[in-house]
């Protein structure tokens, strides 16, 4: 609790920079991340990330030194071929793209992996920290490293806004952004750069293995609350950035964990919250909706129940048991008697030492339901040739979902009709 | 029965097209005249969304060329519309029907700069027009097939261009969107745009357009209506592919030869 304290009262410069860091590495790639999704790209961001690790040892072997400037340089080096070289690999063989992609990546890593071991066997001493790039350290982001990654983070939001407009049309519609004379492969190189270094960037807080995360999965979140891309721009940077500060939280209060799977943990459980509780496109949502459904079900059954007992006999405002209700139809007789009490709540049936009435509105609404139920049958024996004995399952289902307007459009094209295919009146 | 015009506002010289070496077209050479509604027309394969899509130089061309108002494309990109199959998109994209219409005024605005007042403006006219202003905030993901290819229309339209080319806007619409449709295109005629329709029903064809291209991996015709929708080149149209042609493009693929001698 005290760390928590410590940590966010931001007393400490070096956690200010720390956190500041992050919260501009997360958020830049998250940003590049929802261009990179809408493209339907969302692997080769992984492809890259691995593909970063060469070139990141080969600076370091050339160099002999752990410059930020230098390492950023051969990582967007490897990360660049990377990806031209998956390009190459779909347009000139028979290979598709998810195998271009598989390949690639797995060379990479593997020579990155080769170097990285290499380097770590070889006794220089300056390479100690160079495994940071595996998995990532925020901690780590001090000095000139802040200034650098910062910056280039920075320079990424900017371009984004810029070219906000025409990477828009490219998600959407590289065809005719084309057609109205854009320079589809520039930008299409300008969102690959761009890609490359988000990745170049994030490696710092999350790793290599694990940057593909960062960049797609703040975007696959934000894509579940809005409709709107600037929004979801918004939002995924949001998300970028609060997955940022917790990774540089935990990297500050327990310095031998690594930071990328805390971020990456953290980022992931944001996803799965927006998959279940988004509004509308949400599982909840989803499930809310079909139980809504099955309510409405069971109510206008039983308001149907009650109307056709009344036609029966007459008489549509006497007391109904729930026996005799059940008698026509079989529902549970909990299910029933859940449904009876709604109804009665609201105002549709009244209640009575021996049993249940309907009242006006319940008559006008189990009407509605009895005559929609026989339009539905009338209009399938008249415009699907449906034989009569084969049309009460369908319209057991379709009189729940008519709206008012289809209902007029249907007595139009069935020409006010009297009575259903079984001669029975419609009400 | 290949016509040529004076003055064509499209001129298409000898173009041929393929994929991966096998030529899909073969020697196009056709003139269109302005203010005339074009059917582009033939089976299916026939080559006539490539054919639109490498006039506007969308598809490269294995030879040949093409000019629009007697220029080369790249000179006149702003006065030409296209309106893309309605399939070609993700419709599941974060926009709203306003926000696709008002790519339409991309192309004149340049790189970094927002749309301003009077691009929304020219935007919420050509939603007007293909009678969608009630839609305008409305997320594209929810829209049926005949609203889609409404919104793409407009999207052309906000162009304000001076030539139009359709890829199957008639393709799964309702029949009160083509009706709608059909009409637009009539008032853009009147008012002296060209606009060229690939088209798959030959029913509604004879009505629709005043100069027909029947297409088969080759020019079949080009001409007035009237002159080539008759029983005979329909047959040479729809009589299938000639084989050998195909063989022939079918030995380009895989030798990997070129189209043309260098």
């Amino acid at each position: 609790m005290s760390d928590f304290l410590e940590f966010f009262s931001f007393a400490d410069a070096n956690i200010r920079y720390v956190t500041l860091g992050s919260v501009l590495l997360a958020s830049s790639s998250a940003v590049v991340g929802c261009f990179t999704l809408l493209r339907k790209r969302a692997l080769v961001g992984d492809a890259v990330a691995h593909a970063v690790l060469p070139g990141v040892c080969l600076a370091f072997i050339l160099s002999g030194t752990k410059n930020p400037f230098i390492l950023l340089i051969g990582a967007f080096v490897t990360g660049w071929i990377s990806l031209v070289t998956i390009d190459y690999i779909t347009s000139r063989s028979r290979i598709k793209e998810d195998t271009a992609i598989g390949l690639v990546l797995s060379v990479f890593f593997g020579i990155g992996i080769l170097l990285l071991t290499s380097i770590q066997h070889s006794g220089n001493a300056a390479q100690s920290g160079l495994d940071k790039f595996l998995f990532g350290k925020a901690a780590s982001l001090v000095g000139e490293d802040l200034i650098v990654f910062s910056a280039v983070a920075v320079l990424l939001l900017v371009t984004t806004l810029l070219f906000y407009k025409e990477l828009k049309l490219l998600c959407f519609d590289e065809v005719y952004a084309k057609s109205i004379g854009f320079p589809v492969r520039s930008l299409e190189l300008l969102l690959t750069t761009l890609t490359v270094f988000a990745v170049v960037v994030g490696i710092q807080a999350v790793g290599v293995v694990l940057m593909a995360a960062m960049l797609i999965t703040p975007a696959a979140a934000a894509r579940f609350w809005t409709e709107r891309l600037g929004v979801m721009l918004v939002l995924a940077a949001l998300i970028g950035a609060f997955s940022g500060i917790s990774g540089a939280f935990v990297s500050y209060t327990a310095p031998a964990m690594p930071t990328g799977p805390w971020i990456v943990l953290i980022v992931s459980m944001i996803a799965i919250m927006s998959f279940a509780l988004a509004p509308g496109r949400g599982w909840i949502a989803r499930l809310l909706r079909q139980r809504r459904n099955e309510a409405r079900i069971l109510e206008e059954n039983l308001l149907k129940l009650f109307y056709q007992l009344g036609e029966q006999q007459e008489d549509y405002y006497s007391n109904r048991t729930l026996a005799s209700i059940l008698e026509r139809r079989n529902i549970p007789k909990k299910r029933a008697l859940r449904g009876l009490k709604k109804l009665k709540r609201q105002g549709y049936i009244t209640r009575h030492p021996e049993g249940w009435a309907l009242t006006a509105e319940g008559e006008t609404r189990g009407k509605r339901v009895v005559r929609l139920h026989r339009l539905w049958e009338l209009y399938l024996t008249q415009y699907l040739q449906l034989a009569s004995d084969h049309v009460h399952e369908d319209a057991e289902t379709i009189e729940h979902i008519i709206t008012p307007e289809l209902e007029q459009k249907l007595m139009e094209e069935l020409n006010y009709p009297a009575l259903d295919p079984h001669q029975t009146r419609i009400p | 029965m290949i016509l040529q015009v004076d003055n064509p506002v499209v001129e298409v010289h000898d173009l041929t097209v393929s994929y991966d070496r096998k030529p899909v077209l073969w020697g196009v050479d056709l003139t269109l005249p302005a203010g005339s509604l074009v059917g582009v027309i033939g089976p299916n394969g026939a080559g006539k969304s490539t054919l639109i899509k490498a006039i506007m130089n969308l598809l490269p061309a294995s030879s040949g060329y093409v000019r629009i108002f007697n220029e080369p494309i790249k000179q006149v990109r702003k006065r030409i519309s296209y309106v893309p199959q309605r399939e070609s998109v993700d419709w599941d994209f974060p926009a709203s029907v306003f926000d696709v219409v008002l790519m339409g005024r991309y192309g004149n605005l340049g790189l970094f700069k927002r749309p301003r007042k009077a691009d929304k403006d020219a935007a919420m006219q050509a939603l007007e027009k293909v009678g969608m202003q009630g839609f305008a905030e409305r997320q594209i993901s929810q829209l049926s097939g005949g609203q889609q290819q409404r919104v793409f229309l407009a999207r052309a339209l906000a162009q304000n261009a001076d030539i139009y080319f359709m890829d199957e806007p008639f393709a799964g619409v309702d029949i009160a969107t083509e009706t709608a449709i059909i009409e637009l295109l009539r008032t853009m005629r009147a008012q002296g745009k060209t606009v060229i329709v690939v088209h798959h029903d030959l029913q509604s064809a004879s009505q629709y357009f005043d100069w027909v291209v029947l297409l088969n991996m080759r020019l079949v015709a080009s001409g007035p209506t009237e002159q080539v929708l008759t029983q005979e080149l329909l047959e040479q149209t729809y009589g299938g592919k000639l084989t050998v042609l195909s063989k022939v493009g079918d030995l380009l693929q895989k030798q990997q030869f070129p189209a043309r001698e260098r």
